[in-house]
């Protein structure tokens, strides 16, 4: 037991170290910026696709389970605003950041690793090439930055979804859905604060990513044991950073 | 190359280093001169590839030092060090090629990572020294697409695109047919002289190893039990030595002091 707790906190001051090492590396990555374009690309299209259909799903069953409730107190013509809150303020980033987690960082641990195990990042440093700053510094970015355009993407789906099956299914009113959003759903407070979560879980997600990627045992049993860590862990930690930072944006 | 005393490139004093409390290297002392070609064999799990690490300056020794080319390899900061590891090829026992990367960019990685090369001459270099192993003609393969011997000719391309001083090989000959093997042999042989390269061979092929090694250090235990030119090396006297050249790899471990509590290891369970 205390021995696990041990270990437990070795790893976060590894990966404390590693998060330094990593800042140092990044201004070598606005060098290259082909080689962040060509990340951002990968992560990118990685998770698109699978953000876009999730978005539109829980967009859908917002609009079903809003109206359900709103309807019993003649209040339908709000339910714009209710999938529209609960998009942009919880469900947007932490549903993006948990799929991001499961499809672009569970690859990044298992690219990075497999680099490792297949003595690739070794290699490089003998050539003269620091590891850190030619793979892992640029992944990290291209992660960081996709996190907030994803969300963002996952949000207008999701809208879109709502009004899809408020509106077209269940003949709310077009005008109204679009009016009670611009005029409930306030700049600051709800937006600028979604994307701040969504910028937040986007550095957390990625460096977990790339942190379990680089520490990896080198072997495949390695490989495959970091992989399911980094899904867990920054599942985990999605999770808990939203409370702490609606605490937080709430003024508690 | 080989004049008769050429100047001392890598120097390794009293060196030791463990691992997960196992000693590795126990005040270890070896010295390899500029030109030559210098095995160091030893049975498997010796430390013959912690030791080119070590020269490498990835791993850091607890006591002793290493020396490359006057340079004191663990008291250089880190942009010292990556200057001297550009003058540094080091082939990999598994190759290391990126997997994502052609044959072709595999060895154009160097270039483009430390020059500012034009694309033509990157394209030239590249060429020439892909013809020197013998692959220009598999430029487009990804490297999941070679076979053992070829990844580890593309990777010896690649050790050599900088024109480094010397190249450590891990191992080159494991695994590999008597004929792709002859190659690889001869390719050592070649570069060496033709580009005036110091080379360490890592292995424990000894026929092979010591038909075109100058010099052989044999190394067990942590430490160097016995060294010379090949010539003097099959007159030794240590019958440890001997054994092990002789390549019955697995009568030398026996021979070894740890190979006495055999029968106490296998008893061990039910005594617990
Ligand atoms: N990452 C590691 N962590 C702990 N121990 C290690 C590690 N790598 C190697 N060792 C141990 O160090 C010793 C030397 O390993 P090394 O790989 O240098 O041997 P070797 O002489 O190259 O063997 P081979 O001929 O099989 O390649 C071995 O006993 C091995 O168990
Ligand atoms: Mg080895």
């Amino acid at each position: 037991m205390g021995h696990r707790a041990l270990g437990m906190f070795e790893r976060l001051g590894r990966s404390a170290l590693f998060f330094l090492q990593l800042l140092v590396s990044l201004p070598s990555v606005f060098l290259r910026p082909r080689l962040l374009i060509q990340e951002i690309y990968s992560v990118g299209t990685l998770s698109l696709l699978i953000i876009m259909v999730s978005g539109s799903f829980v967009g859908m069953v917002l609009g079903l389970q809003g109206y359900v409730t709103l309807v019993k107190f003649g209040a339908a013509e709000s339910l714009g605003v209710v999938v529209a809150l609960s998009l942009v303020r919880e469900l947007g980033p932490v549903v993006t950041a948990l799929l991001f987690a499961g499809r672009a960082g569970s690859a990044l641990t298992a690219e990075i690793g497999l680099m490792k195990a297949t003595e690739q990042l070794s290699g490089m440093e003998m050539m003269a090439v620091d590891p850190m700053k030619r793979v892992v510094a640029p992944r990290f970015l291209a992660g960081a930055f996709s996190m907030p355009l994803l969300v963002t993407t996952f949000i207008a789906v999701g809208v879109l979804g709502g009004y899809f099956v408020g509106v077209g299914l269940l003949g709310i009113d077009s005008g109204a859905y679009w009016s009670q959003i611009q005029d409930k759903v306030d700049f600051y407070d709800d937006i600028y604060n979604g994307l701040i979560k969504g910028v937040v879980f986007g550095i957390v997600v990625t460096w977990i990513a790339v942190f379990e990627g680089y520490d990896t045992i080198p072997t495949s049993e390695g490989v495959s044991r970091s992989t399911t860590r980094t899904v867990v862990n920054s599942s985990l930690a999605v999770l808990a950073l939203d409370f702490v930072l609606t605490g937080l944006m709430f003024g508690i | 190359m080989s004049t008769e005393h050429p100047q001392v490139l890598i120097e390794v004093e009293n060196l030791h280093f463990s691992r997960g409390g196992n000693k590795i290297f126990d005040g270890l002392d070896l010295e390899i001169r500029a030109g030559q070609i210098t095995a160091i064999m030893g049975p498997s799990g010796t430390g013959k590839t912690t030791l080119l690490r070590l020269i490498g300056g990835q791993l850091r020794p607890e006591k002793g030092v290493i020396r490359v080319d006057g340079l004191d390899v663990h008291r250089l900061s880190r942009k010292e060090l990556y200057a001297l590891r550009k003058r540094m090829g080091m082939l990999f026992q598994t190759g290391a090629l990126l997997t994502d990367l052609s044959v072709f960019e595999n060895v154009a990685f160097p270039y483009r990572e430390h020059t500012r090369l034009p694309e033509a001459m990157i394209r030239d270099l590249v060429l020439m020294k892909l013809e020197a192993v013998g692959l220009r003609t598999a430029r487009n393969l990804m490297p999941s697409e070679l076979s053992g011997g070829m990844a580890r000719r593309v990777a010896l391309a690649r050790a050599m695109a900088l024109d480094p001083m010397m190249i450590m090989y891990d191992e080159p000959f494991t695994g590999l047919d008597p004929i792709t093997l002859g190659h690889i042999v001869e390719l050592i042989r070649r570069l060496n002289d033709a580009l005036g390269l110091t080379s360490i061979l890592v292995s424990h092929d000894v026929e092979e190893t010591l038909s075109i090694a100058d010099y052989a250090y044999v190394i067990s235990e942590g430490k160097v039990v016995e060294s010379g030119t090949p010539k003097t090396l099959a007159e030794t006297t240590n019958a440890w030595v001997r054994q092990f050249l002789e390549g019955e790899t697995d009568k030398a471990e026996l021979l070894t002091e740890k190979a006495k509590d055999y029968l106490d290891d296998l008893m061990g369970e039910r005594r617990a």
